[in-house]
């Protein structure tokens, strides 16, 4: 048995399926009904938050490989188990996710329509959420990975913006092409080797052929997830007309998922692919950087500029990933877990605005921190947060991914660190547009500062972003044997791999 | 210990007062927060002077762990050398001074513990950046100051143009870090850390290192030394990343003397001074430096000439001298070019206040053409006006004529200085004669002041004019007093190793045995920038407007400060909101959209049926998703 002594995770990703189960079973009026459903799944998601701290507290943070690992059989013949565990890669994220889960819950408190069944997405949600970042097993991987499809399908469909379906429909098709190629990949890679365990994949050598072609499969897949320009469209429509609690979740655990998938699958299981297609993932990296945080500043929908944004973000963490440094991954690791709830922060920054004005679009905005200055206060750090001001999380990751990247290419190097203007262009022009200048609008005067709810929903997310800014050791002890592993792991590979190049033709002609 | 009290205590102050100001009230917090500054001063005061005499070597302070990634390795560390030691100093007495001349200028303003909390704030980015004992740190601190540069510049947030100002100083500042973080990065992946101990020992080692780029094998060293110094540049409004400075006039006048002429723009000059062992072997990077340093010396120096706005005319002064500073770095005479900051923090930061005098008189009023004549009527600020000028022009024994001297003589001495020789000594010139231009149409001459701001004008308050008095000090007796240990034969124990000039050993000496000519020439040239002054304003006060008309296209240039503004809009500003909007309209919503709308359409035919099956309910969706998924899986199952 693992060190917690039962099965922590399959508890923590089973648990919320207990809260909808609690939530089905609440009877009367709509009234009751809805407010009984969202305390239950408030309680749900805050004692699987609560149990999850076990992992922070009993993770083995010196150790490289997987821990508190469960295994059940499940299939034996086709060679797929039920498998789950975590190593210093996954663990915090599903510490953000049990994290952001209540937070997300909170924000949607003001849902009118249909407020059991929304709930119950969100915990569905956590469920498939977790179990995908426990995962040790790819058939496990992809039921997941498909099955959060359904949550947010319906929660961008059902409780959206006006073109709510237009927007649902695009974020189905798009993530469904992409799993549907990496669906291929998983049976190649299952035909190959006989299973599906990914700590018995991860000891797999494969040919280079296989390697490039597998690459391709996962990278459709993960790049449509985080998501890379020029497939990160959906992700603009789909910010634009989700509910906050939505997107906070989008932001905050889905990109996430295809950084994950990059780092659990690709780098480690693909190394000379990896190190193969590294330029084009630098090239789509810097050109998502660059193009998104350019576009970000012309828009006028709050919605679409966080969502712009947080592409340019996650391509950071990718190209920080394709240096295999230990600098440059830790940094990517940094990146997106920063983005996650800096970028949910600012989601529910807009979600606060929207509340009031019932307005998405900056125009006409001007001189809140009048009427608000404590949530101007909130939103600067979070805006800083977003620029990257050192002491704030999200500092952390670009410096360090701007070293990894250094040591590859200074141009790669220096594309990156244009994020450092771009990113404070845009940011600071929306700060100035909401929140300073004189108030004008006649609607904006009656706006009143943060109340209790939305304080416990942002002060949370403040505390993480310094904490993370100012003490990031505490984080990275969690991934440091991991990484550090994987990146010597992957200098063997290529090493290996090159001598045996070296070697080949001498070999011709020995035969 | 004591020393973190110094860099800590301001931003207890500022917590304090930023966040409990509501209920301390404007006094409370202005209470609080002076007090934690004092607290700093005395404790930075009493820590440096023990550093500075020798009493206690020198150490570092440990705060705690930051980050730590492989060999990538920053703590929270005080360094608590003489460079720091003299930095801590200067910085908690100015701010403290400044702190006090705030409580009496910013007297009835709607934000006063807003204004205090950010002051405070400032001062302790501003410690952190010059204790710094890793590069990481000294980055922290360097953003911190400009985040808060960023809110105070833009303090009174109801003007546009203080918005506007605040973000091209933060962006502007941005293009700077962009040279500082990838130094950063090449430091690391040279030395494999980023410590400074460990980079200053390990500098001889990899001399020989270089660094391929543009297609050369390039001289490491002097390509990190390029990528600081345009961090410095951006921080200290070198040609190029200037055009931030002036505008960031619109910010409150204590915060511009504060931050934008004593403390946050020298942080370049100190960044340079504190990487002096590694710039040492750089020589390539340190002929660039001095190159923009004597450009910006003069370029910012005409510029000055021609301005009207009072504030604008000492913010180009700012940056004339601050370029007078890199030159001194960039012959190798990093001791003066501190000597020079010193004595500079003092009588710049003497002059703003005195200008914030005027203005305070002035009700507000900022422009020197509705000024004139007010020598009687605010006499005080009138002769702390000529002591800060006087101080600045170099005339003997006030400051601005030892350290301007020494920077002059070393650009004499040291290799590659003719050229940061030239440009100083003309810029000296340009010095005096804007310096009394300023006194002369703010204080002489026939009265154009309104007629409703006629009847305010009064002196200032005692807790604004006692600064004053405290820096006038500073400005007259800081070069005799300093110059020996700054530059002259203390210096050796003075710095202690914390700066390097191994391969400039002897400029100071030499400077000690300069020419009776060359030691003279600035004061000759400053009296004579007086003189003409004196001979355009008030002994023929005609002559301004027709030297305007007789040299239209010069007097333009230098009016329009070398059409700078105006040339990043046409090639940056505008064409980014143009590139924004060809990119998103077309590149995202045409192109990449369109690829799938297409397919969409290709297929709409077949799907007329589809649309019946959106019925809206959510249990029809949930199902319909469900059998997808245990498809799925059977295809799945079925190929194995």
């Amino acid at each position: 048995m693992n060190q917690a002594g039962f099965p922590l995770l399959s508890l923590l990703t089973f648990l919320p399926l207990v809260g909808c189960l609690v939530i089905l079973t609440v009877r009367g009026d709509e009234a009751t009904v809805a407010s009984n459903a969202r305390w239950a799944a408030l309680w749900t998601s805050l004692i699987v938050f609560v149990l999850s701290l076990v992992l922070w507290f009993e993770f083995d943070r010196g150790q490289a490989g997987f821990q508190f690992t469960e295994r059940l059989s499940w299939l034996p013949t086709y060679g797929i188990d039920y498998r789950m565990g975590i190593d210093g890669i996954s663990v915090l994220f599903v510490l953000i996710t049990t994290a952001l889960t209540p937070i997300a819950i909170l924000s949607s408190w003001t849902a009118k329509v249909r407020v059991r069944e929304y709930m119950l997405a969100f915990l569905f949600m956590e469920t498939t959420m977790i179990g995908l970042f426990c995962s040790l097993d790819f058939v496990m991987f992809f039921i997941f990975f498909e099955a959060v499809l359904i949550p947010m399908f319906l929660i961008i469909g059902v409780w959206g913006g006006e073109k709510r379906l237009y927007a649902a429909i695009k974020f189905f098709l798009y993530m469904f092409t992409g799993s549907m190629v990496m669906l291929l990949g998983i049976l190649a890679l299952w035909f190959h080797a006989g299973t599906t365990s990914i700590p018995v994949l991860l000891q797999t050598p494969l040919s280079r052929d296989m390697q490039f072609w597998l690459f391709l499969a996962f990278l459709a897949a993960f790049a449509v997830k985080i998501p890379i320009w020029p497939v990160h469209t959906w992700l603009i429509d789909a910010h634009r007309e989700a509910p906050i609690a939505g997107s906070v979740l989008l932001a905050g655990v889905l990109a996430n998922m295809g950084g994950y998938g990059f780092l659990r699958f690709s780098v480690p299981m693909l190394p000379n692919a990896a190190e193969y297609f590294a330029p084009l993932m630098f090239a789509l990296g810097v050109i998502a950087i660059i193009y998104t945080s350019v576009v970000a500043l012309v828009q006028r929908d709050m919605l679409k500029l966080v969502a712009y944004s947080s592409v340019g973000h996650m391509a950071i963490a990718v190209v920080g990933i394709f240096t295999f440094t230990v600098q440059g991954i830790e940094g990517s690791l940094f990146r997106m877990l920063s983005h996650g709830f800096i970028t949910a922060a600012l989601f529910l920054c807009v979600g606060v605005l929207m509340d009031r004005t019932r307005s998405q679009s900056m125009d006409g905005f001007g001189g809140v921190v009048h009427r608000m200055p404590f949530f101007a206060l909130l939103f600067m750090i979070f805006a800083m947060g977003t620029v990257g001001l050192p002491g704030t999380a999200g500092f952390i990751g670009e410096i360090l991914v701007i070293v990894g990247a250094l040591k590859v290419n200074f141009w790669v190097a220096f594309l990156t660190a244009i994020t450092l203007i771009i990113s404070a262009v845009y940011t600071l022009v929306w700060y100035r547009r909401i929140i300073f200048g004189a108030l004008v609008r006649p609607d904006l005067k009656a706006l009143v500062d943060l109340n209790g709810r939305e304080m416990a929903m942002l002060i949370p997310l403040v505390a993480l972003t310094l904490w993370m800014g100012l003490y990031p050791s505490s984080f990275s002890v969690f991934f440091d044997a991991t990484v550090g592993a994987m990146a010597q792991q992957h200098v063997a590979a290529i090493a290996g791999t090159t001598h045996l190049a070296a070697a080949l033709p001498m070999a011709g002609v020995i035969r | 210990m004591i020393f973190a009290i110094a860099v800590f205590a301001p931003l207890f102050g500022s917590l304090i007062s930023g966040l409990f100001g509501r209920w301390l009230g404007d006094r409370g917090a202005m209470g609080v927060s002076l007090l934690f500054m004092v607290i700093a001063a005395a404790a930075g005061i009493f820590t440096g002077g023990q550093i500075l005499t020798g009493l206690v070597p020198a150490s570092t302070v440990s705060i705690g762990d930051w980050l730590h990634v492989g060999s990538f390795q920053a703590n929270w560390e005080l360094r608590y050398d003489s460079l720091a030691a003299v930095m801590v100093v200067m910085v908690t007495v100015v701010s403290t001074l400044i702190h006090l001349y705030s409580v009496g200028y910013m007297h009835g303003d709607r934000s006063v513990p807003r204004f205090f909390a950010y002051l405070s704030l400032f001062t302790f980015a501003m410690l952190m950046l010059v204790t710094a004992n890793d590069l990481l740190q000294l980055f922290f601190g360097w953003e911190g100051v400009g985040l808060v540069s960023y809110l105070l510049i833009g303090f009174w947030y109801d003007k546009p143009s203080a918005n506007a100002a605040a973000i091209k100083a933060f962006i502007m500042n941005r293009v700077g870090d962009l040279g500082f973080a990838l130094g950063i990065a090449l430091v690391f992946f040279l030395f494999g850390s980023i410590q400074l101990d460990t980079i200053f020992a390990d500098a001889p080692l990899h001399n020989a290192a270089t660094y391929r780029l543009f297609g050369t094998n390039m001289h490491a060293y002097d390509v990190i030394g390029v990528l600081l110094f345009i961090g410095a540049m951006g921080k200290s409004a070198q040609i190029g990343l200037h055009t931030w400075l002036a505008d960031a006039m619109e910010g409150p006048t204590p915060v511009s003397a504060l931050i934008h002429a004593a403390t946050m723009v020298t942080a370049g000059v100190f960044l340079m001074a504190r990487m002096s062992p590694l710039l040492e072997y750089a020589p390539f990077a340190l002929t660039v430096v001095t190159i923009i340093g004597g450009t910006t010396a003069l370029f910012a120096a005409t510029i000055g000439c021609a301005q009207t706005d009072i504030k604008r005319v000492i913010a180009y002064s700012t940056c004339s001298q601050l370029g007078y500073m890199f030159v001194a770095i960039g012959v190798g005479a990093y001791q003066a070019s501190m000597f020079h900051l010193i004595c500079h923090a003092c009588f710049k930061a003497l002059l703003f206040l005195t200008a914030g005098s005027v203005i305070h008189a002035m009700s507000g009023e900022q422009d020197m053409r509705k000024m004139g004549g007010l020598a009687r009527r605010i006499p005080y600020t009138y002769v702390m006006m000529w002591i800060g000028s006087l101080a600045i022009a170099g005339i003997p024994v006030l400051s601005g004529f030892y350290s301007k001297d020494a920077i002059l003589d070393a650009a004499y001495f040291g290799r590659g200085g003719g050229y940061g020789f030239i440009c100083g000594e003309l810029a000296t010139f340009l010095t005096a004669f804007y310096s009394w231009r300023l006194i002369f149409l703010t204080f002489h001459g026939p009265s154009h002041v309104a007629p409703e701001v006629e009847h305010h004008v009064h002196e200032s308050p005692l807790v604004m004019t006692g600064p004053l008095a405290v820096l006038a000090l500073g400005a007259i007796f800081a070069g005799m007093t300093l110059r020996y240990s700054f530059i002259g034969g203390g210096q050796g124990l003075f710095w202690a190793g914390s700066i390097s000039d191994i391969h400039h050993p002897n400029l100071l000496t030499q400077i000690e045995h300069t020419p009776l000519f060359i030691e003279l020439l600035p004061s000759l040239l400053g009296l004579l920038g007086i003189l003409t002054a004196f001979v355009m304003y008030i002994a023929m006060p005609g002559l301004p407007a027709r030297m305007a008309q007789m040299f239209g296209p010069i007097y333009r240039l230098f009016l329009n400060k070398w059409y700078f503004d105006e040339l990043y809009d046409a090639v940056f500003v505008r064409p980014y909101h143009a590139v924004a909007r060809v990119l998103w309209h077309v590149g995202d919503e045409g192109i990449i959209d369109g690829i799938p709308r297409g397919g969409a359409a290709l297929v709409r035919g077949s799907s007329g049926g589809v649309v019946r099956l959106q019925t809206g309910s959510l249990a029809g969706y949930a199902f319909v998703m469900l059998i997808g998924l245990v498809v799925l899986i059977t295809v799945f199952l079925i190929f194995r």
